[in-house]
């Protein structure tokens, strides 16, 4: 009993009289002398009905103190330790959820005061994660330090890179007037010398007609008369024009163009033309040639068809095609391929002996000024492109220096160290997001679409960051299958910690 | 868990293969009892045989086929039952008679005989109300029931009985029965037959014993509604069966089977109920080989029905001219055992059943709490997490499951040390908040020497052993494994044993056990399934008792369970695969489903159709086991469930996580809501299964049962009653938003439990739905005890206050029991401390009075709110009588609108006599 006086009015000292399950901060709605107002002002009951184990406020606010209330809050103190709010529900239920075990005073069970030692536990993990943060943070600010110096680095080179560009983008429009103008005389000599070979074959083919037209004149003039009249005409029936298999007087004379005979000359000009196709020659009825080939055929066009062969193959003889149409055109305009030199001739895509071009339809060699044009014009090419692939780099750099300056590694780049940098578990995900919840996000990072799992989703990578020393994984898991999580520790993650605390002795509360 | 992952063996796809398994056509006992049933040879019955014995009445049935006669012998059975047997008189070796599955050796009555007409003979009962007329030739029955025929036996003419025979080697060498086998002798016919071999895919069933199949069948007069038969996923009346498409049983593992098909899934119950207006039936067909049951319900059912709106009384006896269903079992062996229950009342059918297997076991208190199942929970961290995950989110639940994973390499009985280094530890956090822990144990054992429970079973002969006499070897989980034998006594024993805590390492009397693949599934195995040659104790071949395999590994696990706590707790053990007869040993669920709208709706009918069989603690996994359900799926799922006996989330493991607070704030709270339902009505819950454990009513009742004189309830699956009180139809389509609910009773009174609006019975009422909304109605009538203040899990619950719902009748009534226990051991079994109430309303009066005086159980819980729905009118004054006869007035408001009345602040001992009055 004595005890008991001793110790009571200590306890007043620290606690203030309130209702069970009442916070101090509640404390004052609770006016013992006044009816209870709910908190939410739903009712108001006689003061006594409060933690009478009978719920009278929609809020539970009348009922802290047992589990009358679906919905009340019941508050523990845990001197020694951090104070709690517990469902009300819980209250008496059996279970030790505050650590000074206020919440069971009438289940039956007796819960140990561990508020102090849990205290004392979390005062030392504190202690030990203070130092953590402090060390982790010493670090973060070195690497925040160091992203700011790297950061200016590449900025300075991104400027430099950026100058550097607009000069090369100067050089390489430079260049491509230049490689135009030499492109100019270029083709002018290439067309000349294309024109003129097409005119010499267009004069030898004009003369092997006439060649023909005056055999076959002569063939026909029977009588020798310098004249082929309808009746010698009529000596040849697959002239026949209207299918009955004979050449009658009126369909020769027709063919005579309304005459009954005519002249050499009017013959090759005029008449030739019209039975070239069908006259058989009596000296060698199946030499007769076909119509001229064009002047500029494909040499394929004249080939037996390319043997079967795997799909494979023939798409690459295809394209090898391709490109040699191109290697020939390409003269002319500006190459796809740089540095490739043209084609005079194609290679033989076919086994020589087949029937190839005959020697006029090919064209000469360029003469010596036209080729001095093109190997000038082929100098400015390489040039252009040269310059070119450069611009591109300095582009790419560029792109590539932008895309991490603006990436975000986290408020002061903390994170910036991590690029680039492969921990541990593959999966080949992508980056996605910071994934962390809204008012801490860069507490998780999220990686999508990885490698496609067997039956189901693309794997994907959460990773938590916690703060520590040093950067290690400490743990991988799949909760759900194909998604990992992943929980790296890593001195970014590391908060600043709060000011040294002063140096005084004996605090308990947390 | 399940089959997923059956690696290279089959394909882990939503949809089953069917053609693993067999179709009636490729199942050669199939096929010969329809070829020779199509040559109708009849049976008759040798009257001058007939001898009374003791308990039965023997007598010889022959066919021209049979050289030998066959013996048949009938029984009365306590309680309004018939059992008939027919057996071959001195077969070649003995028959497998099913053992274990009757409780007790059932007490027989003695029949009297009387004979009848010339060609006949009549047993009755001692009350002369049941007869059975038997008819010499042809050989039938007819149970006729105060002189009404109900059913007759064999008046298809569809019995059928492979007599044993000589292997034809032995018959040829000794060139006996050439005339027997003449018939058959082609190549392609004995393919064909199946007799002494048969075919399925690249497997082939050597069969020493060669044929021995066997068929009856049973017209049902007047009935056109039978149920039972389970497992099927289909609808709860059992359905024609078309040519070939009879209902299976055969105990298979079927990954997401596919719905509204009559094949066989992972359990079998062969008992039958027929039901008609005045009578209800039932036939137990008590066999383990594989069965097909075919159903043929014939007549002109529309006038029947009509008959029935407009008339009472004579109407049974209209309808028995005018319909009938005929039932025609086949089963591949064993012998024809089979018990006729004769009701009358669903009730009566329950209780005769249940005399004969056993009722269903009292469930720890706990069990009837939420579960919460992944294949896998990864380990310890994640068991902390997902059990914090509950708390922090406020749902209540109690019990954790461990999938196959926490095994060391599936090795049953072991931790896999990385993940689960301190399973003590984790099972201390889960007691602290009084849950608990499940975790599997399946029958394949891992073929490991080092793996003492492999090296110990093998040591001592435990494993089922093959058609060569080898240990059976199977590919399941672990790979390669034997599987334990536990149709031996001495098996079970040795199993039960594993579980004491000193052999069990790192197991604690929170945990308890879940088999699994029981069937049992061997990956390779013939329909995924074991040889049907495979050998178990006693020489007998696996083809004999498959269905039975399962039931028989909870049984050891059940008593493995009790032994460990010297036979003061029950056990919760949930199992996959079951027999008639597996109530007795825990709970039973519905196996892999799919996270489809269509499981959730067929998921009513499954667990209807395992009620009225004897099985009430059954369920279905929340959220469907296969594939990853939307929100509002798994939302209708969970208030669903909430209102199912077993109440467990369970998925499959590529599945998404779904732990309720997955979905967003708002889909969390509605789960809360509906667990917090679940939660609310415990006291029901448990009432409910007192009441199934010693009454033998089903927990979960289709509608026919509680009105069995209303035709229109007969076909009703979509909705359901909890016990005789609640009505409930869960909302299983997409997006509703009103729902037709028919509320049975043309004298009944129904009561929304939310909103308190009332209806007036036999009338479907559409009724409004949002996504909070579950349509649940209180049967005017009725008194539904609940908690008041939910906690963390049930045993978290305890002590907190009782409240009592009382839904007025017309008369203005109502009844109602409330049954109380420790929640977790024996003790109301042998100390008799159990508290059980009954409330009763009348005249404005409720009274708390004792229901059942040999229990005793002190109680400080109270009851501290009254509901009274259907007042019409205001009371003046509410007063409370105490026990010592105090009386004092009670705080009370009344609403007007819905005509409630709600007694507030009020405080009487759930225990004790007292009664309130209303004025």
């Amino acid at each position: 009993m004595l005890l008991v006086l001793l110790l009571l009015p200590m306890c007043w000292a620290v606690e203030v009289k309130r209702p069970r399950g009442v916070s101090l901060t509640n404390h004052h709605f609770y006016d013992e002398s006044k009816p209870f107002t709910c908190l939410d002002g739903s009712a108001s009951v006689p003061f006594d009905q409060v933690n009478d184990d009978y719920c009278d406020c929609k809020d539970g606010s009348d009922e802290p103190g047992t589990a009358a209330c679906p919905n009340g809050s019941f508050h523990c103190t845990n001197t020694g330790y951090k104070p709690l709010y517990i469902s009300s529900r819980w209250v008496n239920d059996g279970v030790c959820d505050c650590c000074d075990g206020t919440d069971e005073y009438n289940s039956g069970i007796v819960c140990e005061n561990t508020c102090k030692e849990k205290g004392r536990k979390e005062r030392e993990t504190l202690q030990q994660m203070a130092e953590v943060t402090r060390e982790g943070f010493r670090l973060k600010k070195i690497l925040i330090e160091d992203w700011k110096r790297a950061r200016e680095e590449k900025q300075k080179k991104l400027t430099e890179l950026q100058a550097g560009k607009k000069s090369l983008e100067d050089q390489v429009e430079l260049l491509r007037t230049l490689k135009e103008e030499a492109e100019k005389p270029e083709k002018e000599a290439k067309d000349q010398h294309r024109k003129l070979w097409e005119e010499q074959l267009a004069a030898s083919k004009a003369q092997r007609e006439q060649e023909l037209a005056t055999s076959a004149f002569q063939e026909l003039d029977d009588d020798m008369d310098g004249a082929v009249s309808v009746a010698e005409l009529q000596t040849h029936p697959e002239l026949d024009t209207d299918g009955d298999g004979a050449l009658s007087e009126g369909e020769a004379q027709t063919l005579l163009g309304g005459d009954t005979q005519t002249d050499a000359a009017s013959f090759s000009d005029r008449i030739w033309a019209a039975i070239r196709d069908k006259y058989r020659s009596e000296v060698l009825p199946t030499d007769l040639p076909s119509p001229p080939a064009p002047a500029l055929t494909e040499p394929r066009e004249e080939q037996p068809p390319v043997p079967s062969q795997p799909a494979e193959e023939e798409d690459e003889e295809e394209e090898e095609t391709e490109e040699e149409e191109g290697g020939e055109e390409g003269e002319e305009e500006d190459s796809q391929v740089p540095g490739e030199q043209p084609k005079e001739t194609p290679p033989p895509v076919v086994p020589p002996q087949t029937a190839s071009p005959t020697e006029e339809d090919k064209m000469p060699p360029y003469d010596e000024q036209t080729q001095a044009f093109i190997n000038a014009a082929q100098e400015a090419r390489n040039k252009f492109e040269e310059a070119e692939r450069s611009l591109k780099d300095v582009e790419e750099s560029i792109r590539n220096l932008e895309q991490e300056i603006s990436f975000d590694f986290g408020p002061n780049g903390e994170f910036a160290y991590l690029y680039s940098q492969c921990y541990e578990l593959t999966t080949n995900d992508t980056w996605g997001s910071w994934a962390g919840p809204d008012h801490d996000k860069f507490s998780a990072m999220k990686y999508e679409q990885g490698t496609g799992c067997w039956q189901g989703p693309n794997r994907s990578t959460t990773v938590r960051l916690l703060c520590g020393k040093e950067t290690v994984v400490t743990s991988t898991t799949e909760p759900s299958r194909c998604e990992y999580l992943m929980e790296l520790m890593t001195p970014a993650a590391c908060p600043e910690p709060p000011p040294e605390p002063p140096a005084s002795g004996n605090h308990d509360e947390l | 868990m399940d089959a997923a992952e059956k690696e290279e063996i089959s394909v882990e796809d939503e949809a089953v293969d069917k053609n693993i398994f067999k179709d009636c056509s490729k199942i050669a006992f199939y096929r010969r009892q329809k070829q020779r049933l199509s040559k109708k040879s009849t049976y008759r019955a040798l009257l001058d045989s007939v001898t009374e014995g003791k308990e039965s009445t023997r007598f010889q049935i022959i066919n021209e086929a049979a050289k030998v006669p066959l013996l048949a012998e009938v029984y009365g059975i306590e309680g309004n039952i018939f059992r008939l047997k027919i057996n071959e008189e001195t077969p070649l070796k003995p028959r497998y008679e099913v053992p274990d599955v009757l409780t007790s050796k059932p007490s027989t009555v003695r029949l009297i005989s009387c004979s009848g007409d010339t060609g006949g003979l009549v047993l009755a009962n001692g009350k002369g109300d049941l007869k059975c007329h038997i008819t010499a030739n042809p050989f039938k029955i007819d149970l006729v029931s105060e002189e009404e025929v109900v059913m007759s036996i064999n008046s298809l003419g569809q019995l059928y009985f492979e007599q044993l025979q000589i292997p034809p080697k032995q018959s040829r060498a000794t060139k006996e029965n050439e005339e027997d086998t003449s018939d058959d002798t082609t190549q392609e016919n004995q393919e064909e037959l199946g007799l002494w071999e048969e075919k399925f895919r690249n497997f082939v069933d050597v069969k020493d014993n060669g044929p021995a199949s066997i068929g009856l069948d049973f017209s049902l007069h007047g009935f056109e509604h039978v149920y039972g038969i389970p497992q099927h996923a289909e609808s709860h009346q059992l359905k024609n069966t078309s040519d070939g498409d009879a209902y299976r049983l055969y105990n298979l593992d079927v990954y997401g089977y596919k719905i509204h098909d009559k094949m066989g899934i992972y359990g079998s119950v062969p008992y039958l109920l027929a039901h008609k207006l005045g009578r209800t039936l039932g036939i137990f067909w008590l066999n383990a080989s594989e069965t097909l049951v075919e159903i043929n319900t014939s007549g002109d059912t529309e006038p029947a029905v009509k008959d029935a709106l407009t008339q009472t009384g004579p109407v049974a006896v209209k309808q028995k001219v005018r319909s009938q269903t005929d039932v025609h079992w086949m089963s591949e062996s064993g012998i024809i055992d089979v018990f006729l229950l004769t009701g009358p009342t669903p009730s009566d059918v329950f209780k005769q059943y249940s005399y004969l297997t056993g009722t269903q076991a009292m469930p720890p208190l706990f069990s009837l709490g939420y579960h919460q199942c992944r294949w896998n929970y990864e380990d310890e961290h994640d068991v902390k997490a997902v059990d914090a995950g509950f708390d922090e989110h406020d749902i209540p639940y109690d019990v954790m499951w461990l999938d196959i994973e926490h095994t060391e390499g599936k090795r049953y009985f072991t931790w896999d040390k990385k993940r689960f280094p301190n399973p003590k530890r984790m099972q201390e956090l889960l007691r602290s908040k009084k849950r608990k822990l499940v975790v599997i144990s399946d029958p394949h054992i891992k073929i490991d020497p080092d793996y003492l429970v492999y090296a110990k079973a093998k040591e001592q002969g435990f494993f089922v052993r093959n058609h060569e006499g080898g240990d059976f070897e199977g590919v399941c989980w672990p790979g390669l494994s034997s599987y334990l034998d536990f149709t031996s006594p001495k098996v079970r024993e040795w199993y039960s044993s594993l579980f004491a805590f000193s052999v069990y390492q790192g197991s604690t009397d929170i945990l308890h056990i879940w088999n699994d693949m029981n069937e049992p599934s061997v990956f390779r195995g013939p329909e995924l399934t074991m040889q049907k040659n495979a050998i178990h104790h006693g020489n007998w071949e696996h083809r004999e008792l498959h269905n039975i395999y399962g039931f028989y590994q909870q049984m050891a696990t059940a008593e493995g369970l009790i032994q460990r706590s010297k036979g003061k707790e029950r056990p919760f053990v949930l199992t996959r695969s079951f027999f008639a007869g597996s109530q007795r040993y825990g709970a039973v669920w519905t196996g892999d489903n799919t996270a489809k709208w269509s499981y959730l709706k067929i998921s009513i009918p499954m667990l209807l159709t395992l009620s009225v069989t004897g099985i009430s603690f059954c369920g279905a996994d929340v959220g469907g086991f296969i594939g990853n359900p939307k929100a509002e799926l798994l939302v209708r799922w969970y208030q669903a469930g909430a209102y199912q006996p077993f109440f467990r989330g369970h998925a499959t493991k590529n599945t998404k996580r779904r732990e309720p607070w997955l979905f967003g704030e708002e889909h969390t709270r509605l789960i809360q809501e509906a667990i917090r339902e679940r939660y609310t009505l415990l006291p029901y819950w448990y009432s409910l299964f007192y009441s199934a454990h010693v009454a033998s009513q089903p927990v979960m009742r289709p509608l026919w049962v509680e009105f069995p004189d209303e035709v229109e309830t007969f076909g009703v699956e979509d909705e359901y009653m909890l016990g005789s009180a609640l009505l409930v139809h869960p909302v299983t389509e997409p997006k509703a938003t009103v729902v037709d609910v028919f509320l049975p009773g043309s004298s009944e009174v129904w009561y929304d439990s939310k909103t308190f609006a009332h209806w007036e019975g036999a009338c479907t009422v559409k009724i409004p739905v949002a996504l909070d909304t579950i349509p649940v109605f209180q049967r005017g009538g009725s008194v539904v005890p609940i908690k008041t203040t939910i906690g963390r899990s049930t045993g978290c619950m305890t002590d907190s206050p009782y409240g009592l719902w009382v839904a007025l009748s017309t008369k203005g009534s109502a009844v109602g029991e409330f049954y109380l226990d420790d929640g977790h051991s024996f003790q109301y079994l042998h100390q008799k401390q159990f508290l059980h109430r009954k409330f009763s309303f009348a005249s404005g009066v409720l009274i708390n009075s004792c229901a059942d005086k040999r229990g005793h159980y002190p109680s400080k819980c109270v009851v501290e709110q009254i509901l009274v729905l259907g007042l019409k009118k205001q009371p003046s004054s509410v007063t409370s009588h105490s026990p010592d006869g105090k009386a004092q007035p009670v705080a009370f408001t009344y609403c007007a609108k819905t005509s409630t009345l709600n007694l507030e602040k009020f405080s009487l001992n759930i225990g004790a006599d007292w009664k309130v009055q209303i004025q």
